[in-house]
């Protein structure tokens, strides 16, 4: 991880042992936040719990509305974020495909949200446990997305997020991601960024600095777009969020310099000399650095690359990452299906695209694992690289997605 | 900004999100094409009463403050006009007129 | 008669009255004109007042519906005051958050603490009674400091008039058209005031644009109550009623009339009726004024006089006197 190989910047750090839920608590905390709304779900729930204490104790001068839903939640939050707030709201699952309408609305409106969703499944059946689904739901809603592998990650996204998001050249809202369980129940030890420091490093803008509803200076927010005018403003949102991206790798490069703790929209591991690539994200990717380990023992070149930045997506660096010419295969693990799709990996259709279009011809395979919270280890990850390679050899892309793990 | 000025904005131009900056900028649409009728108010009958006033859908009856004498000699420090650009012409203002001071006349065009 | 023994915030004084004559309302248009709300909108008329009433230093928020499709087409609008339009059935939730982010930055110093500015939610009976009650009721039941305006027009008008559940018993709309087995909507109105008074709202109240003076003092202590107030207001559609356009205030002051619609106000539970009507008039001459009740039988009509004569009953009883007197033929 880029992260370990940062110089380490002195600075006086207080260590805690924290959730992934709790990681991103303390981050709100830190980022001085005005407005939190949210509604309990399994397994974000925790988040806002904390939240509540730390207003309740004066931790944290923040108002906290007590809506009766998810969908609520985001709607209260747009409010706030409109009126000139800064504002937090957590979800995972149901409570996010209940939010969904609003996600297009709070991108539309260009309105610097930030919310946390720790991953779960979707129904039918119900399950609690983690997969990509939900996030992977809100792929075209319009909103930047940050996967995390670790809670230190879930915390640092977090401030990263309100700086990214509230800077006028974007003005996008933002979801950072945690896996259910796998980060949001797990507890670990977390550099605590403090809030005079997130202040500094995220600081809140004066409040007209964007438009903002303000009795001084009357604006009407949420029209009517016909045909002459829909596709303008919504081609607006997709500019500016092709340009974020010069703005998140300047926000990564100085949190790095900041807190020495370095991020890139795409992490390489063991990619220098790699010939078979396994693309993941989030706590997945551990299982995948553990397979590359043990692969290399074996003397084969196993890389992973981990997609940090899913929205916008970090074509660029795959093909950086990828057309090097050393790279004889590529491998996707999808912990989501997009049922009936052109594979049913959704990351693996985009990877595919992408490298497509840039002209990088290379044996593809399209994994999926892991649903409903089914565990992925580090020897399933084994077994699909043992695939890639048998398809490298053939010179052949699946055509069709492989399904590990899945009983007969 | 719009149609009649021949050119629609481009994405560059339009406020963020589309946001709408001016206030009240409806306020230079020509509404007169929707009437068939018009009012007319007859302002020696008209005891400004200022209920054409209140319930006017479109803000169209203008209510002009100056004194007005009325041919039988009555006094008033107001006078009520029709705002015909915005006025659509729904004739409530002539069928609340307590005094039938408002006649709804054909539109000649 | 107080119905719960705490409210959730704090009810106006009422004893003062500041619109006491026509004279008192102000000049000012802050819904501009040039909107294409139709020919004898009711709601354009309720809306006037409304911003006349609360004045500039408000932000409004509204659901989709006729009033925001027909006020805020890009790259244009009728408001002078601050606006937002989220959805439909969230109108209640944005102003909520709009009401936290006020109180948060008045205490934190970002805006001054005697900064004059307040919210209020607006949507019409389809994004309250129907897809907005979920939402509303989270706002009511808080105690979240916003006015609610639910403008009334008795069904789904900007979608091509449907029936909500506020449609009342045996209007035409067009999906409950008129036919061999329906006759127009067979159900009965929803009791939006009821609902309002169970969350323990400190301010509500009923009003209709043909009562003008009593419509602007409501939305004046609807605004100036600590905590949430609800207002629902009749809003007659030309279209949608079938009548024509001219007769929008005849229409809303006969159902006043007739006890179809009761101006009522209740203040921390104490039931009020504000515009009292000593002699009624027969319900036939309110639904035959509409062509959504064209169809209505004599039975039909007699049917909905009996509904209206008990209602009426309920009401008298509730605020303790006759404030609506019985029927009397002319």
């Amino acid at each position: 991880m880029a992260a370990q190989e940062a110089k380490l910047v002195e600075r006086k750090a207080k260590r805690l042992a924290l959730t992934g839920n709790y990681a991103v608590a303390y981050a709100v905390k830190s980022c001085d936040v005005d407005v939190v709304a949210a509604y309990p779900i399994t397994p974000q729930s925790p988040i806002v719990e904390k939240i509540s204490e730390f207003i309740a104790n004066e931790e944290l001068d923040a108002e906290m509305v007590h809506v009766e839903s998810e969908h609520s939640a985001l709607s209260a939050v747009v409010g706030a974020v409109a009126f000139g707030a800064r504002a937090f709201t957590a979800t995972s699952s149901q409570g996010l495909e209940f939010m969904h309408e609003i996600l297009f609305i709070a991108s539309g409106l260009r309105l610097p949200v930030v919310m946390a969703i720790a991953n779960r499944a979707l129904s039918a059946p119900l399950n609690i446990w983690n997969d990509y689904s939900d996030v992977m739901s809100a792929r075209d809603a319009g909103w930047i997305t940050i996967f995390n592998e670790t809670a230190q990650e879930a915390h640092d996204a977090v401030v990263m997020a309100y700086r990214i998001a509230e800077d006028p050249r974007v003005l996008i809202p933002t979801i950072i991601t945690l896996d259910g369980y796998i980060l949001s129940h797990t507890v670990e030890p977390v550099e605590v960024i403090e809030r005079e420091e997130a202040l500094k490093f995220a600081p809140k803008r004066p409040r007209g600095y964007r438009p903002v509803l303000d009795p001084d200076k009357p604006i009407t927010m949420g029209v009517v777009g016909t045909p002459e005018y829909y596709y303008e403003i919504k081609y607006q949102l997709i500019h500016a969020m092709r340009e974020s991206v010069k703005v998140i790798d300047e926000v990564f490069s100085d949190f790095c310099k900041t807190f020495g703790r370095c991020y890139e929209r795409v992490e390489p591991y063991r990619m220098d000399d790699a010939e078979y690539v396994l693309i993941s994200m989030g706590a997945t990717f551990g299982e995948v650095r553990a397979a590359v380990d043990k692969l290399r023992r074996e003397g084969v070149k196993a890389g992973g690359l981990k997609i940090k930045v899913f929205r916008p997506f970090p074509a660029d660096l795959l093909e950086k990452y990828i057309g090097g010419g050393n790279v004889k295969a590529v491998g996707v693990l999808d912990r989501a299906v997009t049922v009936g799709g052109a594979t049913e990996g959704p990351v693996f259709n985009e990877v595919a695209t992408a490298l497509a279009l840039r002209g990088i011809r290379l044996p593809m395979v399209s994994f999926v694992h892991g649903l409903g919270g089914r565990d992925i280890f580090a020897d399933d990850v084994v077994k699909m690289f043992k695939i890639l390679m048998e398809h490298a050899s053939r010179g052949e892309s699946a055509r069709r997605t492989y399904f590990i793990g899945v009983r007969e | 900004m719009s149609e009649s000025q021949g050119r629609l904005l481009g994405w560059r131009e339009i406020p963020i999100g589309g946001i709408v900056q001016e206030p009240g900028n409806t306020a230079k649409n020509d509404m007169s094409a929707w009437r068939t009728f018009k009012p007319v108010i007859d302002q020696e009958k008209c005891v400004r009463c200022r209920l054409c006033w209140i319930f006017c859908p479109d803000a169209a009856i203008i209510e002009v403050e100056g004194e007005y004498r009325t041919k039988s000699g009555r006094v008033y420090k107001v006078s009520y006009h029709v705002d015909y650009q915005h006025c659509k012409g729904c004739g409530i203002c002539a069928n609340e007129c307590p005094v039938k001071a408002i006649k709804m006349v054909e539109e000649v065009r | 008669m107080v119905y719960y023994a705490y409210f959730q915030g704090k009810a106006p004084d009422v004893t003062k009255k500041r619109f006491k004559t026509v004279w008192d309302i102000p000049k000012e248009e802050l819904l501009a004109p040039g909107h294409r709300m139709c020919q004898g909108c009711g709601a354009a008329i309720v809306f006037r007042h409304l911003l006349k009433a609360v004045g500039k230093d408000v932000v409004i928020v509204q659901a989709t519906g006729c009033v925001e499709v027909t006020t805020t087409v890009f790259p244009e609008t009728a408001w002078r005051v601050p606006y937002i339009h989220v959805a439909f059935e969230n109108a209640a939730s944005v102003a909520s958050g709009i009401a936290a982010a006020i109180k948060a930055l008045k205490r934190k110093g970002v805006l001054p603490p005697d900064k004059k500015v307040k919210v209020v939610a607006t949507a019409g009976d389809g994004g309250t009674f129907d897809i907005g009650m979920q939402a509303l009721s989270g706002m009511l039941e808080r105690g979240d400091d916003v006015m609610y305006v639910v403008y009334d027009n008795e069904a789904y008008m900007n979608t091509g008039i449907q029936r909500s559940s506020a449609t009342p018993w045996g209007a035409w709309t067009t999906t409950t058209p008129v036919g061999k087995r329906w006759r127009g909507e067979w159900r009965w109105k929803k009791d939006i005031v009821g609902i309002a008074l169970a969350h323990r709202v400190p301010y509500i109240a009923t009003a209709n644009p043909a009562y003008p003076l009593d419509l602007i003092e409501k939305f004046r202590r609807a605004f100036e109550t600590e905590g949430p107030s609800l207002v629902h207001v009749l809003s007659p559609c030309p279209p949608g009623w079938r009548i024509p356009p001219d007769k929008t205030i005849e229409v809303a002051k006969l159902a006043t009339l007739t006890g179809m619609w009761v101006n009522l106000e209740i203040v921390e539970g104490q039931p009020r009726v504000t515009v009292k009507v000593p002699k009624r008039k027969p319900v036939k001459v309110y639904l035959k004024m509409q062509g959504r009740f064209r169809h209505l039988r004599d039975e039909d009509i007699a049917f909905i006089q009996k509904v209206v004569d008990a209602e009426v009953e309920r009401i008298n009883k509730w605020v303790g006197e006759e404030a609506i007197g019985p029927v009397v033929e002319e």
